[in-house]
């Protein structure tokens, strides 16, 4: 049992107030372990709203420093943030937001050698990278640990999430391994509208707190697919493969795998 | 001629059409890299230049996006 003092009543009463979240659901909140995997454009507003709704342990993990061309979109970082850690500027950040909120900082990128380890104290995980080989990687190292995970892609005006639920279809199931390495144009030639990553992160971040309160249906076998130009939103019900190489029958992948740095796009629709 | 859906949108085709031919109608720019399912089902890499589309089929094409920073 969660034990709310009247300090924390106040701060979440409109979490409270809700029907279906109430003092039972925030408890939940209040006790869920995530790990948000990049502090940039999707990283932002998740660690943000996940902050503030009083998460209880949050993980940051980012090896890179704040780049002036970041802060038009990665809204956590500020201009007196340039050239500083993206992980400890984040951590400031929630601590500043909600004392209540335990941080673990990693300032390191996810790679095949230590993603089971740094995954393994988290009960959600959330995908905020820009680059393939990480998000083939958070996928399979997920599914090897049965941890469930929130996918996140933004690309110019667009955004496409699904959220992964150990039995269900994974990323490889809907796209079965990473396109060829410069096949496509990288994120800072491709170009994206900052607001974009808003949109998305904070679906991933209210899929996050749906998780734990089990409010709703998640995107779950699932992928919703937006374009902020027409504002078109597209939810597509995918299904588990058979022949999905981590999650299928037979699966080939049986170790986690660095996969060279690959471009961040295909998409001409 | 045969109506299926793509993405949504109807489109009419003439049959017989595979998935690998329906793919060069919609000037899919990287076909090697488009995810393609039929009905709700993925289609194997290997049957695109083999399964033929059918009169009602909706059809998806997914697209990489791998943004995020
Ligand atoms: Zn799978």
């Amino acid at each position: 049992m969660y034990d709310f003092t009247e300090e924390e009543l106040q701060r979440y009463s409109r979490h409270i107030l809700l029907k279906d979240v109430g003092v039972e659901g925030q408890e939940k909140i209040n006790n869920a372990k995530v790990l948000v995997i990049g502090a940039g454009g999707l990283g932002s507003p998740v660690i943000l709203y996940l902050a503030a709704a009083g998460i209880g342990h949050i993980g940051i993990i980012d090896g890179d420093v704040v780049d002036l061309s970041n802060l038009q979109r990665q809204i956590i970082h500020t201009t007196k943030d340039v050239n500083y850690s993206k992980a400890l500027s984040a951590k400031e950040k929630v601590n500043a937001i909600n004392p209540h909120v335990k941080v673990t900082v990693y300032q390191d990128f996810l790679r095949a050698e230590n993603a089971m380890d740094i995954i393994k104290d988290y009960d959600f995980v959330v995908d905020g990278t820009d680059n393939f080989p990480v998000k083939f990687l958070i996928n399979d190292a997920c599914v090897k640990a049965g941890k469930p995970f929130s996918h996140g892609g933004i690309l110019r005006f667009e955004g496409q999430t699904f959220t992964y639920v150990p039995g269900h279809s994974c990323y490889r199931c809907i796209f079965n391994a990473p396109p060829p390495k410069d096949s496509v144009p990288t994120c800072s030639q491709a170009g994206v509208l900052g607001a974009i990553a808003g949109m998305l992160g904070t679906i991933q971040a209210a899929e996050t707190l749906k998780y734990f309160t089990g409010v709703g249906e998640l995107l779950t076998d699932k992928l919703l697919i937006f374009n902020a130009k027409t504002m078109d939103f597209r939810k597509i019900s995918v299904k588990r493969r058979e022949k999905c190489p981590v999650c299928g029958e037979n699966p080939t992948i049986t170790e986690l795998i660095d996969y060279e740095q690959a471009a961040c796009d295909l998409q001409n629709h | 001629m045969a109506k299926i859906i793509v993405n949504d949108n109807s489109q009419e085709v003439t049959l017989p059409l595979t998935v690998n031919g329906l793919i060069s109608l919609n000037g899919v720019e990287q076909p090697d890299m488009v995810s393609v399912q039929i009905n709700g089902e993925f289609i194997e890499r290997e049957n695109f230049s083999t399964t033929e589309i059918k009169d009602g089929d909706t059809v998806d094409f997914l697209y990489f996006m791998g943004g995020g920073r």
